[in-house]
C-alpha cells in the first residue's frame, strides 16, 4: 500500500518537488523514498511550510526589543506587557482555500490562527482580519465577499472571541486571487508560555481534538502553486472547520496546561500530523515514533499517507510530562474530545511512523526542517517612478462630486455591512472597534491592548521599498492615534509567483523597506506568514505585505479616538503637507486606475519625522490636550476630516488651502495626524509643537451640519454620510 | 445574592455574565457544569448565558435544553427562583418550555452584532424594577437567531399580561411586535436577546444593562 503507484519521478513532480529535491531526498535516505516518505518530504519542503523562497530575506527583519519574549520561530510571537503578563499574536493567510471555498476557507483561517495563539498558553482575546477582493463588478466578487465574511463571523462568533479591527479592499488585481489574512491576539501570564520543543526522550505523545479524516490532504502543496482555470477542482483540498470543537479545544487546552501535564505542545495546521511531530522533535533535537493505529480516525481504511498528510482541523499534539497520561486523557475527555497517546519521543533523531504493524516511514528529522531547500531566487528591482505633486495634475472639475467619489469609493466607504456580522463585544473587554485601531482591555486591569492591520498596496506596487516602509509606519501611526505605545508587529506577506524576478523584486523591496521602518520605530517583527503564488493564469496580485501591529495603553482612560468632536473645536494638522499625489487615491479615482496602474511614486516616509511627530501626538494624548485624533492616510486631509465629522455627526469648515487645494486636501504626505482641540487648548498645543520642532497648523473648525473647505467642496453632512454608508449595503443587495 | 451561571459546551458569554454579576453583587457566581444533575448549593438566581451551546447544531438551544442540569433549573424556576436567559440562554429557555415562543433566524438571514435601543415595557418585574417604564436603553445584540416568534394569541396574551419586558426601538431582526425580552407568566423567568452583561461595566462606557442585575439585587435585599 505504501509502495509508489507510479514512477517515483512522476509522483515527485505531482507533489511539487523538483528533480534536484528528489535527488537530495534519495541522498539523505540512501535509498528510494516510499509513498509516505515522499509525501512527508514534499509537504515539509513546500513553500508554505519551508519558506524556501523567503527565508534568506525574512532574516533581514529586526525581531527583538526590550519587550519581546519570543520572536519568530514558534507558533506565535510573545511580548511582555508588564505586570507579569504577556500578549501573544500572529497573522496568517488562508488565501488559496478561501478563493476556492470562501466560507470554509475563511472559517478555517480563523480557526488556524486561534490555535497558533492558544497553543502558546494564551487565551485568545481578539481577532482581526485583512481582506482583499477583486473588483466589485467582477462576477465572482460578491459571492466571495459574502462567503468570506460569513465564514469569519461563523467561526469567530461561535468560539466567542471578538473581532475588533480589520480592513477590506477591492481591486481588479485580486480578481483571481483574493486575500484572507486573519490575526489573533491572546493573553497569558509571562511565566506560563508553552513551547513546541520536545524537552527529552521517552516522553509520551498525546493526540487530542477532532478525529483525523481525509480532508485537506496536500493543502500546503496547493497553497504553494499558482492557480489556473481548473483550480476550483481543488475544492477537496480545502479543510472543513468546526468552531464548536475549536471552542472546546481552547477550554480543554488551557485546562490541560493549568494542570501541569504539558511538557510541549503544537497544533496541527498545514501538513497536520507530519509537520507537528517533525517540528516538536526537531526543536527538541530528538526523534519521535508514532503509531497511526492509535490515531482517532473519522473514516475507515485510511492509509498511512492520508493520515500523515490530512489537514483535518481542530487537532493538537502534546508531549506530556512523565506520569501525566491519565490526567491528560481525563481533561480532554471531560470536554468531549478525542484523545489518545499515540507514541513517544526517542533518541533516534528519526521520525518513525508505524501503521498496521509495519514501519511506513523512517526519515531523519534534520533534513526535513533545517536542511529544507533555501533559495536565493533572482530578483529585479521595480523601476523607479517620479513623484507627483499637485501642480502637475489637475484639480477636480467638480469638487463636491470628487469628495463624494472619495468617501463612496469601495475602499473608503463604510464597511458596516461587514463588521456588524462579527461579534465585537463578547468577552466584555472591547473598548472600541471603530477608527484607527481596535482597543481591548486587559481583563481585570485598567490597561488596554491596541491593535491594527494595515497595508497600502498602491504604494507597494509603485515603489516596494517606500511602500514597505509606509506599511509599518501606518500601523505604528494608527496605534499612536489611540494613544498606545506601539510594541511589535506580525506580518503577512502576500505576493505573486516568486519564480518571476519582478515579483521577487517586489518581495525583497517590501521586506527591506519594512525592516528599515521596524528598526527606526523600534517595532520588531515577532511572528508572521508568507503567502506566495497568489497568481492566476500568469497574473500576480499587487504586492500586499500586511502588518498587524500591537501596542499597549497603560491606562485606558487616557485613550484617544475619532469620537468626541464638538462644535467650536479647532482642527489641527500635525506634520508637514507638501501635496504628494503620486500613487494617491485621488489620482486613482480621477484617472480610473487600479492599484497596479496608478501613476507616480508614493509619498516618501521620513522615519525620523514619523517618530518625532508620533511621539509628540502620543504625548498630547497622554497629557490630555486632545482625545480626538485620527491619522491622515488614503484621501488625505479631506478623508480624515470626513472621518471625524461622520463619526460625531458634527460638520466642519476647513480654512483656505495654502498650496494647490487638491494637493492640500487629497495629498497623502506621511507622518501626519488630524486633531480636534478645545479652542482654549489650541495655542498651548501650537507652543508645545514649536518647542518640539514639530510642524503644526490650524486647518479649520468644527460646527454646523455641512462639510466645507474654502474654495473647494461644500456639502451637507447628511449627503456625505449617505454616500459613505450606502455603498456597501447597496452593492451587497 | 448568590448567583449561578450554567456552563454548556459552547457557552461563550458565561465568563462575561460572571464578570457582571460579581461586579454588581460583590459575590462570585458559581459556575455550574451542564452535566451536573443538581446545584451543590441552591443559588438565589440563575443565568443561562449566551454562546453557541452544542454549536447551535440541530437548532439553537435545542440540545442544551435537554442537558442534565436543566431539570434542576426548571425545578428552581417553578419554585419562583429568578432565572435569566440571555441570547442563546433565551433560546434554551424557550426550547425547554420555561418561556413562550421561539427564536427564528434573523429577518435578513445575517448574524448581527450592534448596539440596539430598547424600551422598558414593564418596569414591574424582578428584573426591571430598577428602570422606569418607557426608559430607553442602549444594549448590544449579537445573534443569528433572534427573530422572536409566537402565534398572535400568545403575543396578545404576553402583551396583555405585561410579559413583554423589553422592546426594540428599531427592530433589528424581524421579531414579532418588536419584542426583545419576555418573562413567564409568574414573572420570575426572563429571556432576552440583547446582552445586558455587556452593558454593565462603567469602564467600558455603557451601564444601561446593569439595571437587570441591580433590580434583582434590590429584590433580594
Amino acid at each position: 500500500m505504501n509502495a509508489p503507484t507510479k514512477p517515483i519521478e512522476e509522483l515527485a513532480t505531482e507533489f511539487g518537488l523538483t528533480v534536484e529535491e528528489l535527488g537530495t531526498i534519495r541522498k539523505r535516505l540512501n535509498r528510494e523514498p516510499n509513498l509516505v516518505e515522499l509525501g512527508v518530504f514534499s509537504v515539509m519542503w513546500s513553500e508554505h511550510c519551508s519558506y524556501k523562497s523567503s527565508r534568506i530575506h525574512l532574516a533581514k527583519f529586526p525581531t527583538d526589543n526590550e519587550h519581546v519574549i519570543q520572536g519568530p520561530g514558534e507558533n506565535a510571537g510573545v511580548i511582555d506587557i508588564g505586570d507579569g503578563q504577556a500578549a501573544i499574536f500572529k497573522m496568517e493567510s488562508h488565501n488559496h482555500p478561501s478563493f476556492i471555498e470562501p466560507y470554509q476557507g475563511a472559517a478555517t483561517g480563523v480557526g488556524g490562527i486561534l490555535r497558533d495563539v492558544f497553543t502558546m498558553g494564551a487565551r485568545p482575546v481578539a481577532l482581526l482580519n485583512a481582506l482583499r477582493f477583486g473588483a466589485p463588478d467582477h462576477p465572482k466578487t460578491k459571492r466571495l465577499v459574502k462567503g468570506v465574511v460569513a465564514g469569519i463571523g461563523g467561526y469567530g462568533n461561535c468560539v466567542g472571541v471578538p473581532t475588533v479591527a480589520g480592513e477590506v479592499n477591492f481591486d481588479p488585481g485580486y480578481n483571481g486571487n483574493i486575500l484572507v489574512n486573519a490575526m489573533a491576539v491572546g493573553l497569558a501570564d509571562a511565566d506560563k508560555i508553552f513551547y513546541s520543543a520536545a524537552p527529552g526522550v521517552g516522553l509520551k505523545v498525546m493526540y487530542f481534538g477532532s478525529k483525523t479524516g481525509r480532508d485537506g490532504i496536500h493543502g500546503a502543496t496547493m497553497a504553494s502553486a499558482e492557480f489556473d482555470d481548473a483550480s476550483e477542482e481543488k475544492r477537496p483540498t480545502v479543510q472543513v472547520g468546526d468552531p464548536f470543537t475549536e471552542k472546546l479545544l481552547i477550554e480543554a487546552t488551557l485546562e490541560l496546561m493549568a494542570s501541569g501535564a504539558v511538557a510541549a505542545i503544537q497544533d496541527m495546521g498545514a501538513a497536520g500530523l507530519t509537520c507537528s511531530s517533525v517540528e516538536m522533535a526537531d526543536k527538541g533535537d530528538c526523534g519521535i515514533e508514532i503509531d497511526l493505529d492509535l490515531v482517532p480516525q473519522r473514516e475507515d481504511n485510511m492509509t498511512a499517507y492520508e493520515m500523515m498528510l490530512s489537514e483535518s482541523q481542530e487537532r493538537m499534539l502534546v508531549i506530556l510530562k512523565p506520569g501525566m497520561e491519565q490526567t491528560g486523557l481525563e481533561i480532554i475527555q471531560k470536554w468531549g474530545l478525542d484523545a489518545a497517546v499515540i507514541g513517544e519521543t526517542t533518541d533516534s533523531k528519526h521520525m518513525v511512523v508505524k501503521h498496521q504493524g509495519e514501519v511506513v516511514c523512517d526519515v531523519p528529522i534534520r533534513p526535513l526542517s533545517d536542511d529544507a531547500p533555501k533559495l536565493d531566487r533572482p530578483h529585479t528591482p521595480t523601476p523607479v517612478r517620479e513623484p507627483v505633486i499637485a501642480d502637475e495634475v489637475s484639480g477636480p472639475a467638480d469638487w463636491n462630486k470628487s469628495l463624494i467619489e472619495i468617501v463612496s469609493h469601495p475602499n473608503m466607504a463604510s464597511k458596516r455591512w461587514v463588521w456588524t456580522q462579527y461579534d465585537r463585544s463578547v468577552m466584555n473587554d472591547t473598548i472600541t472597534t471603530a477608527g484607527n485601531a481596535g482597543l481591548v482591555r486587559v481583563h481585570g486591569t485598567d490597561k488596554a491592548l491596541a491593535m491594527t492591520s494595515d497595508c497600502t498596496p498602491r504604494y507597494c506596487v509603485a515603489a516596494p521599498y517606500e511602500g514597505g516602509k509606509q506599511v509599518v509606519a501606518e500601523a505604528w501611526r494608527n496605534l499612536t492615534a489611540v494613544g498606545a505605545t506601539p510594541i511589535a508587529i506580525t506580518d503577512n506577506l502576500n505576493f505573486g509567483n516568486p519564480e518571476r524576478p519582478d515579483v521577487m523584486g517586489q518581495f525583497v523591496g517590501c521586506i527591506e523597506g519594512m525592516a528599515e521602518a521596524c528598526k527606526a520605530l523600534n517595532f520588531p517583527v515577532i511572528s508572521g506568514n508568507v503567502s506566495l503564488y497568489n497568481e492566476t493564469n500568469g497574473v500576480g496580485i499587487p504586492p500586499t505585505p500586511v502588518v498587524g501591529g500591537v501596542g499597549v495603553l497603560a491606562n485606558l482612560e487616557d485613550r484617544a479616538s475619532v469620537q468626541g468632536l464638538r462644535g467650536g473645536d479647532v482642527l489641527m494638522v500635525i506634520g508637514e503637507t507638501h501635496g504628494h499625489l503620486g500613487a494617491s487615491l485621488y489620482l486613482q479615482i480621477q484617472k480610473g486606475q487600479t492599484f497596479a496602474t496608478v501613476e507616480g511614486a508614493p509619498p516618501p516616509v521620513d522615519l525620523t519625522v514619523e517618530k518625532r511627530n508620533g511621539d509628540f501626538v502620543r504625548q498630547l494624548i497622554a497629557e490630555g490636550h486632545t482625545r480626538t485624533v485620527t491619522d491622515l492616510s488614503d484621501g488625505g486631509l479631506a478623508a480624515a476630516a470626513c472621518d471625524l465629522a461622520l463619526a460625531n455627526d458634527v460638520g466642519l469648515r476647513l480654512a483656505p488651502a495654502p498650496i494647490a487645494a487638491h494637493g492640500w486636501l487629497y495629498g497623502e504626505d506621511q507622518g501626519r495626524y488630524l486633531l480636534a482641540l478645545r479652542p482654549d487648548a489650541a495655542q498651548a498645543v501650537l507652543a508645545l509643537a514649536t518647542e518640539a520642532g514639530v510642524p503644526a497648523e490650524i486647518v479649520g473648525e468644527a460646527g454646523g451640519d455641512r462639510l466645507t473647505a474654502a474654495g473647494a467642496f461644500d456639502l451637507p453632512l447628511a449627503e456625505v454620510k449617505a454616500a459613505y454608508e450606502n455603498w456597501m449595503p447597496e452593492y451587497m443587495k | 445574592m448568590k448567583s449561578a451561571v450554567i456552563v454548556f459546551p459552547g457557552s461563550n458569554c458565561d465568563r462575561d455574565a460572571a464578570w457582571a454579576l460579581e461586579m454588581i453583587t460583590g459575590q462570585k457566581p458559581d459556575m455550574v457544569w451542564y452535566g451536573d444533575s443538581d446545584f451543590k448549593t441552591k443559588p438565589d438566581m440563575i443565568v443561562v448565558p449566551g454562546g453557541f451551546s452544542y454549536g447551535d447544531y440541530l437548532r439553537s438551544g435545542a440540545m442544551a435544553s435537554n442537558a442534565p442540569i436543566m431539570k434542576a433549573v426548571k425545578s428552581l424556576a417553578e419554585q419562583g427562583r429568578p432565572v435569566i436567559g440571555i441570547c442563546n440562554g433565551f433560546q434554551i429557555l424557550t426550547e425547554c418550555g420555561l418561556l413562550p415562543g421561539a427564536l427564528l433566524r434573523n429577518r435578513d438571514q445575517l448574524f448581527i452584532c450592534d448596539d440596539t435601543e430598547l424600551v422598558v415595557e414593564n418596569a414591574n418585574t424582578p428584573f426591571t424594577r430598577g428602570y422606569d417604564k418607557g426608559q430607553r436603553l442602549t444594549v448590544p445584540i449579537a445573534h443569528h437567531d433572534g427573530n422572536y416568534f409566537a402565534d398572535a394569541e400568545t403575543l396578545d396574551r404576553l402583551e396583555g399580561e405585561g410579559q413583554v419586558a423589553f422592546r426594540y426601538v428599531n427592530n433589528p431582526n424581524g421579531s414579532a411586535r418588536d419584542i426583545a425580552g419576555v418573562t413567564n407568566a409568574k414573572g420570575n423567568v426572563l429571556g432576552l436577546m440583547p446582552h445586558p452583561e455587556r452593558a454593565s461595566d462603567p469602564k467600558l462606557g455603557n451601564t444601561d444593562g446593569a439595571g437587570v442585575f441591580k433590580s434583582l439585587l434590590m429584590e433580594m435585599a
